[in-house]
């Protein structure tokens, strides 16, 4: 028991640690143009990589993913800008230094995350009732729903959104720590998921629902708890996007963006973390450094939405992860391999 | 789980809920919002000083970044502007440049969305590592844009944003137009003028330039010793405002104040007259469009709007010379966004020349010092917020076209 | 009083718009089981067509200069609507056959040659103004090319491809459509807002106070005649007895020897009309900015007046229609108008919550 937890602590310290040094020794090289691609992408692949593990882990279909993103960036950008400067002056707090800036942007993570579980809790509720494409809308009302709620909330700024947020992600050089964290955190959270006890009821719930339900898996708890990490990962992501962007308005998390999200999950295979990221990835950064494509973004998504479908709709990667190439595992039966 | 478990959860979860109810609470004043240290009484704010250098000049070329919004709802704006701009560049350029160095300007469409104003600033603020950017019209896209510039210590010039929390985002912010707590004091003086009493306000919720000016219109009004019947909002995009309009005729304004931009305006003095409300409309400078009147047809006949100090019909023999250069250039008479972008443009030619050094801070220090710079709008002095003190017009819609109905100055209203 | 009456006839007049669209959602949903997320989409093409046709295409004269062209301007009108349906009937089966049809029956030589244009389309922009002998004679040329290429790349796609039943794949394929439309749309017409003047007579009438416009009550008279013309194909021919035969069991209709891709290509143009008949009448009498982005929100608010109705049900279409245009019409009147956009995802939920049949369906229970 104590080896299992020293080596749990062990782990975790030595990854900080790394991350640490990834971000204070990589980041000032990377040119200020090639950094913000690079923090979008983060960004983009925790959305990702959350969204999967509603849609392709558990096979709920949310397509609202935006709302979540917008209540976690809101309520980081309502601690940082709205309720820090009326706490009093405690030291730790103060804005500026480095344990400040940190343990500001550990609450604002911890409040957006929270509160975006929260809005998850209540999105995934109609999953327990609705299947398929009615829950997708419902998903992608919620989203709107959402979105009109903060365009009329004129305390956090209303249309005009909310500017001047403390950049605390970009402070001390610590951007790619922060995002690497996250990242780290939502995949290992998905692969544990998929590969232990618990994970095999959400992938039951996917593959029958009512199988699942005969089987005595408890589908309620299974959809909601999807829901809500789901939806606290994205608030996380949203929280990281206003501490760098340090300027959020409703624009930003339209259906546009939960369709961009969705494109990603869809293109890299529901179901495959992976997929996921690559295709995050992939859809952030080539719009950056390939002009064309940026003018024509939308055109070329909706493009490759409508092909995926056609020739490929399980994804690239399908149902499957990225695994150490052939030669280096121990060899298996023939008869394996991605599907075709 | 566990039942500590649920009860940190739950703790948790009423803490935050704790924390949204009591920010809720005390923050009716969207002002409070602002790291920026501005204060509730808005006038004296204070701006935030940068820390970043900026883009400092490197071999002969001078880039100067723009952004505008060339495409989209309100792509007259970003056009006209532009092609003031690049007249006043190219003008400059044929003049010998800055000290030899020719300018180059690069310009970047927002499609009149904000998100994109952020971005293209950011590129090119860090990619193209403009020296100055120009733009935009846009309060809403001007803070965007303005809030990154002030990031990366680039000063900025906007040719007509009119909100006054534009220049109050930081100290590398100026302006050349005059803000609306002038515009939308002038339209009040004016309505109080024309003898309305009883006005309704029919503003955009998704502009901050629309909200700024209905705030400050009543604040105005409501001192001169009018009345404010009553307000409804609807958001840019929007096709029908019946229902809202609907409800503000049931008050019997003798007047309706519209302070948005000319891409709804048209469908509203329509659908105004639709529904029965057959009074005067008084809009701001977001009406100054040519695409303005196709939209309307006839339903705007007889209303008006302020504008800034430019007309061609006001033949000021300072303006000849630019009205006839841009109409030979682009085939139309300029209007008073372009003279504004070809003022902005060359105020920031100006600074370029004087600055000491050409970088963040010394062209920052040399366009705060600009003092009586003769633009084709108007003397030009820069003062301590960033803000140029300029006179206004007001025009009536006639016969499909704009004619100089009054004069305002600011000493006129005792601003 | 009078203030809550003519809010109801907005309310109305509004209603009988979603009502058009929302019939082309429910259509198809009945037929396909599919939510055709393109449909706001090809609503917003029909008052594009209707554009172009009212100030560029049809010789409409200028009613200010001659007042006594009022006449012949309706008959224009009537012109440009027929135009504009018959436009919208060919997109909607083109959207069917292309996007639709493929995740039924499998991608085939047809799907060859259509890509084939698809891909030379960027070309020939690029290397040529489109609207031009130069561009159109590229289009052509290398699209036929590249179709004839891209057989037998579908033939080997056809046999890797498995088939899924799937919904959700159908469901993502319309709301790439749906985009591609929008972005699409943008990309060809512009961002900037494009307005109708005036085309035909229009006069205010005030009825014991209220206030009706004669542009409004064209709108909602047409939609009627369109309603009950639909009505009359659903019930009363041949194909709109094969519609309901595909609706009610999909296998049994084949058997009956009915051709159901042609029967669903027939509903899907069917539908697109409609919604093209509402887009243009909109444009046109309403004198609306008209713009890429213009189909977005009534297609998604007609979409929830059809499954308020009842998915699948067309009386109930209109219904729901009518429904969701008095509630956002009072919704806009009071205090809260920015929330009248929401108030429409709010009845959704709710109506899914509580009786996701809608108001008119029936509750079917899913077989295990």
């Amino acid at each position: 028991m104590v080896r299992w937890a020293l080596g749990r602590v062990v782990s975790i310290a030595l990854t900080l640690v790394i991350l640490y040094f990834i971000s204070t020794y990589v980041g000032p090289r990377l040119q200020e143009y090639v950094l913000n691609v690079v923090v979008l992408c983060g960004i983009y692949v925790i959305l990702a990589v959350s969204l999967n593990l509603i849609n392709g882990i558990t096979g709920q279909f949310s397509i609202g993913h935006a709302g979540f993103f917008a209540i976690g960036a809101y309520t980081g950008a309502a601690w940082s800008v709205l309720w820090l400067p009326r706490i009093i002056d405690l030291p730790f707090l103060k804005l500026g230094t480095f344990v400040g800036d940190a343990t500001n942007l550990v609450i604002a993570l911890i409040l957006g995350s929270l509160a975006a579980g929260v809005a998850g809790f209540i999105v995934g509720l109609p999953s327990l009732r609705l299947r398929g494409d009615y829950l997708a809308i419902v998903t992608l009302g919620f989203g709107e729903v959402i979105r009109v709620l903060l365009l009329n909330t004129e305390a956090v700024g209303g249309a005009r959104g909310m500017s001047g947020i403390p950049a605390l992600v970009g402070s001390f050089h610590m951007e790619l720590f922060w995002i690497l964290l996250i990242i780290v955190m939502v995949i290992q959270l998905s692969r544990n998921l998929m590969r232990s006890v618990r994970g095999l009821t959400f992938l039951a719930v996917r593959e029958d629902e009512i199988a699942a339900d005969a089987m005595g898996v408890n589908t309620t708890r299974v959809k909601v708890t999807a829901f809500v990490i789901g939806s606290m990962f994205a608030g996380a992501a949203g929280v990281l996007y206003a501490h760098f962007f340090t300027g959020i308005s409703p624009d930003a998390f339209d259906m546009n963006t939960s369709i961009i999200i969705t494109t990603m999950v869809v293109l890299g295979g529901t179901g495959s973390v992976t997929g996921s990221v690559v295709a995050a990835i992939l859809l952030t950064a080539l719009p950056e450094f390939l002009r064309f494509m940026k003018d024509y973004r939308m055109v070329i998504f909706s493009t490759t939405l409508i092909v995926m479908m056609l020739t490929r709709p399980q994804g690239i990667f399908g149902h499957n992860e990225l695994r150490w190439p052939r030669f280096l595992r121990r060899r298996k039966p023939a008869g394996q391999g991605s599907a075709a | 789980m566990r039942l500590s478990h649920r009860g940190v959860i739950a703790g948790l979860i009423a803490f935050s809920v704790g924390m949204a109810v009591v920010s809720m609470e005390g923050c009716k004043n969207p002002d409070s919002g602002k790291t920026g240290g501005a204060t509730a009484g808005g006038e004296a704010a204070v701006r935030p000083k940068t820390t970043a250098t900026g883009n400092a000049v490197t071999g002969n070329e001078i880039p100067v970044g723009e952004f505008a919004s060339l495409t989209g709802s309100t792509a007259t704006f970003g056009q006209g502007t532009h092609n003031g701009i690049q007249l006043a560049i190219d003008e400059a350029n044929a003049a010998g440049g800055v000290n030899g160095k020719k300018i180059v300007l690069k310009t970047e469409d927002d499609a009149s969305k904000p998100e994109q104003a952020q971005t293209v600033v950011t590129k090119l603020c860090t990619e193209d590592k403009v020296v100055a950017v120009l733009g935009e019209v846009a309060s809403t896209r001007s803070m965007r844009g303005g809030s990154v510039c002030q990031k990366y210590g680039v000063p900025m010039i906007t040719p007509s944003s009119t909100n006054p929390k534009v220049t109050e985002t930081g100290d590398c912010v100026f302006r050349v137009c005059f803000t609306d707590d002038f515009q939308a004091a002038v339209a009040a003086h004016f309505a109080f003028d024309q003898g309305f009493r009883n006005v309704a306000i029919f503003k955009d919720i998704k502009n901050d330039y629309s909200m700024g000016y209905a705030k400050n219109f009543t604040d105005e009004f409501t001192k001169l010793g009018g009345k404010v019947t009553g307000e409804q909002t609807y958001q840019q995009d929007d096709t029908d405002f019946k229902a809202q309009l609907n409800s503000l005729k049931a008050q019997n304004p003798q007047a309706v104040l519209v302070p948005g931009y000319y891409s709804e305006v048209g469908t509203i003095a329509r659908q105004a007259k639709d529904v029965g409300l057959n009074v005067p409309l008084i809009g701001g400078d977001g009406w100054d469009s040519p695409q303005l009147i196709p939209g309307a047809g006839t339903a705007l006949e007889g209303c008006f709007f302020t504008d800034h100090y430019f007309s061609v019909d006001l033949r000021n023999p300072d303006t000849k010379k630019f009205i006839d250069a841009f109409k030979a250039r682009y085939g139309a008479n300029p209007d008073a966004l372009s003279a504004l972008g070809y003022d902005a443009a060359r105020l920031l030619v100006d600074a370029l020349k004087r600055a000491k050094t050409l970088d963040g801070p010394g062209i920052r220090e040399a366009i705060a010092s600009t003092k009586d710079f003769p633009g084709v709008t108007g003397k030009t002095t820069i003062d301590a917020n960033g803000n140029a003190r300029k006179s206004a017009l007001v025009f009536q819609i006639k016969g499909n076209s704009f004619k100089v109905f009054k004069t305002y100055t600011p000493e006129q209203i005792g601003k | 009083m009078q203030a809550l009456v003519q809010q109801l006839i907005y309310g109305v007049q509004l209603g009988s718009l979603y009502a058009l669209i929302a019939l082309g959602y429910t259509m198809v949903y009945g037929v396909l089981r599919l939510i055709n997320f393109a449909h706001g989409d090809v609503y917003m093409v029909g008052a594009y067509v209707g554009f172009y046709a009212c100030t560029r295409w049809l010789p409409f004269r200028d009613l200010a200069a001659n007042p006594s062209a009022g006449p012949t301007n309706i008959a224009l009108a009537v012109v440009a609507l027929i135009l504009a349906m018959t436009i919208c009937a060919i997109l909607g089966a083109l959207i069917e056959r292309f996007a639709y049809r493929p995740l039924r029956n499998g991608l085939n030589d047809g799907d060859a040659h259509f890509w084939g244009f698809v891909l030379a389309l960027p070309l020939a922009i690029k290397f040529g103004p489109l609207v031009s002998f130069r561009g159109l004679a590229l289009l052509l040329i290398l699209g036929i090319g590249f179709g004839f290429a891209l057989r037998p790349v579908m033939r080997w796609l056809r046999r890797r491809i498995v088939l899924s039943t799937s919904r959700l794949n159908a469901l993502i394929t319309a709301i790439g459509v749906s985009l591609l439309l929008e972005n699409g749309g943008l990309l060809v017409f512009g961002a900037d807002q494009k307005f109708i003047g005036n085309v035909v007579p229009e006069t205010n009438w005030n009825i014991a106070g209220i206030q009706i416009s004669s542009g409004q009550f064209t709108i909602f008279v047409v939609s009627l005649a369109l309603m009950a013309a639909l009505r009359h194909i659903v019930l009363f021919t041949r194909r709109g007895k094969a519609m309901r035969a595909i609706s009610h069991d999909i296998e049994a209709a084949k058997l009956m020897g009915i051709d159901t891709d042609r029967v669903i290509a027939f509903t899907f143009a069917l539908g697109a009309a409609l919604a093209g008949a509402g887009g243009v009448m909109v444009a046109a009498l309403t004198h609306v900015k008209v713009s890429p982005l213009f189909g977005l929100l009534p297609g998604l608010k007609a979409f929830v007046a059809a499954v308020l109705g009842g998915a699948g049900n067309i009386p109930g279409a209109a219904l729901g229609g009518v429904v969701m245009g008095v509630a956002e019409a009072f919704v806009a009147g009071s205090r809260f108008s920015t929330y009248k956009d929401a108030i429409a995802f709010c009845i959704l939920i709710i109506v899914l919550l509580v009786k996701p049949a809608g108001l008119l369906g029936k509750n079917v229970a899913e077989k295990v």
